[in-house]
């Protein structure tokens, strides 16, 4: 089992930080990797126990994915869907450009 | 002098030795249904803009994705049309990453428990030989919106209408070696997808589209290192595609570098491919179940319906074909490609010489339709009119040649060829008297070449074969004329 304290280093919570386009202050990210090993560390408790013979678990309610059938019964908001955007102009969204 | 022409396809003669193509294939085909994947909005194609958004598509707080029945039985016909193995329990995750016309941060895909395992299914190559090509998998994801560039200097323009809808991605085995492997193997998915309507296969429009994973290496080593060639929407694009991105590769290692795996794009206009990603944002995607969707589950006798339900597929097809009407493989691998070619084709052939409609339908029919750029659908000729030109071939009426008159004038009237030949008058005259007339005629305007060929000019024959066909316009019995000439000229 992996020493709880050290799952996520600094490097680490920066490259997550990257990924989900966080902007972390320097001086935030020593106790944030704190914070995460600790939450980590607490979840790999899990681990002590042996599960290898349990079918892994999708619902405690029992309930099956319900299915729908094939009808176009939504759409046709486009005002309500753009409302909130900051910027938009003759139906699209308009975003800073993203492409080089 | 050059030995590049002895070159098997997917081989590639470079300085240090002759390199073997590896690739395979992703497939993204949209799923043929009415609404999304997990909402009720349209899914089709050409709408207004955002007009085709729900509150889901647009990833509004607290809206929960509910999945279409009809997709998850697509998924699954086509499974067992490529000989997959169904997976009775699949998993979606999460895909995450940002993108603009991606609202939600993460693609609904699956992962590690996909609707549809492996699989295999035979190519027919350009030279009638077949090819098996093994299927890693299939799985059901969700399409991202489309981004406009080019309508303002410093923005992009988002529409969310294909946010969401249905697309199953067809992973091949690295099995295909060659650039024209890969195109006949996209062919052969699109014409099963098609056949069981899963899919419309319209790459024009996007619903179909392939990402090429190449990589290449001497005869007998380890696979290379690969590339990824996106979003290639063309069978012409695929097979231009992997070639220069081989050549490229080969170039690299040659000159004693190494090839980054990295995803790249194809120029249409230079022909050949470019970096698409900065290596920094190499995929990490944290693939996670989705809690909002619990397994998806369905039962073997639901599975057990479906494949009762399959439609013949090509492979059977085409065997049917050269058995039931003797024609070639190499014209029965063309007449199934499209559901719409075999009806037609067995529409037209009911009955009649089988070779013959195969000939005329892919020779002059698919010829014609390509000169006045006509689609199969919009084709002037019925298949019943078809048939009926057949017949007046076969029962000697018409000509081979006054045939092919008939049919252009079908192509332009549409009407029927029996009718077109009553108007022109066009019958093929096969009654000796009347033939024997026109000889009388042609050797009374030229004795002096029947002198010529009593007295041993045989080559001669011909030319009075030819004069007599000239003096019937085309429309007497060229058998018939054959053998009363030899009498006559005895």
């Amino acid at each position: 089992m992996p020493n709880k304290d050290t799952i996520v280093d600094v490097p680490t919570v920066n490259k997550i930080a990257r990924l989900c386009r966080l902007d972390i202050p320097e001086v935030n990210k020593e106790s944030l990797t704190n914070d995460l090993n600790n939450i980590l560390g607490f979840v790999a408790q899990l681990d002590e126990v042996d599960t290898s013979n349990v079918e892994p678990l999708a619902s405690v309610t029992g309930h099956k994915l319900p299915l729908r059938s094939d009808d176009v019964n939504d759409g046709n908001i486009e005002d309500l869907v753009l409302k909130n955007a900051p910027e938009s102009s003759s139906g699209f969204f308009v975003v800073p450009k993203v492409i080089e | 002098m050059n030995d590049t022409s002895t070159l098997k396809p997917g081989h590639i003669q470079g300085e240090t030795g002759i390199w073997e193509m590896v690739i395979g294939l992703e497939i993204h085909a949209q799923i043929s249904s009415k609404s999304k994947l997990f909402s009720g909005a349209s899914a089709s194609f050409g709408s207004e803009a955002n007009r085709n958004v729900s509150l889901v598509d647009a990833a509004m707080p607290g809206m929960l994705p509910v999945i279409n029945e009809f997709c998850v039985e697509q998924a699954v016909k086509t499974g067992l049309a490529l000989n997959a193995k169904i997976n009775n329990v699949s998993v979606f995750d999460r895909k995450n990453y940002f993108y603009a016309d991606l609202p939600q941060g993460y693609q609904i895909s699956q992962f590690t428990k996909p609707i549809v395992g492996e699989g295999e299914i035979i190519v027919d190559l350009d030279d009638g030989e077949q090819t098996t090509i093994g299927i890693e998998r299939l799985h059901l994801e969700q399409d991202a919106g489309k981004s406009l560039h080019d309508q303002h200097p410093t923005k992009s323009y988002i529409d969310l209408n294909r946010t969401g809808v249905a697309l199953m991605e067809i992973v091949s085995k690295p099995d295909i070696r060659s650039p024209q492997e890969a195109g006949a193997y996209v062919k052969k998915i699109r014409s099963i997808l098609r056949y069981i309507g899963a899919c419309d296969g319209n790459m024009e429009e996007g619903s179909l589209r392939a990402d090429c994973n190449v990589s290449i290496r001497k005869s007998g080593e380890e696979f290379g290192t690969r590339c990824e060639i996106k979003n290639l929407n063309s069978i012409r694009f695929i097979i231009q595609a992997i070639q220069s991105e081989a050549e490229r590769q080969v170039d690299i290692l040659e000159e004693g570098g190494t090839i980054d795996q990295e995803t790249r794009l194809f120029d249409t206009s230079t022909g050949e491919t470019r970096s698409m990603r900065s290596k920094e944002d190499a995929h990490d995607y944290r693939y996670f179940p989705d809690p909002d969707l619990l397994p998806l589950e369905f039962s073997e006798s639901w599975v057990q319906d479906i494949k009762e339900k399959l439609p013949e597929l090509p492979d059977s097809l085409k065997k049917r074909l050269i058995k039931d009407f003797g024609i070639t493989s190499y014209d029965a691998s063309i007449l199934v490609e499209e559901k719409d070619y075999v009806d037609f084709y067995q529409h037209a052939a009911n009955g009649r010489d089988g070779k013959l409609t195969a000939n005329w339908m892919i020779t002059e029919l698919f010829g014609a339709l390509k000169k006045d750029n006509l689609s199969f659908l919009k084709s002037p000729i019925t298949s019943e009119n078809l048939g009926e030109l057949i017949s007046l071939i076969s029962n000697g009426t018409i000509s081979g040649k006054i045939a092919k008159e008939v049919f252009s004038e079908m192509m332009k009237s549409k009407k029927s060829p029996s009718e077109i030949v009553k108007e022109k008058g066009l019958e093929q005259v096969s009654d000796d008297s009347e033939i024997l007339k026109l000889i009388d005629q042609v050797i009374l305007k030229n004795q002096d070449n029947v002198n010529e060929y009593l007295s041993g000019k045989d080559k001669l024959f011909g030319f009075f074969v030819g004069q007599v066909m000239k003096l019937s316009q085309g429309k007497a019995n060229p058998g018939i004329v054959n053998k009363l000439l030899k009498e006559k000229l005895k």
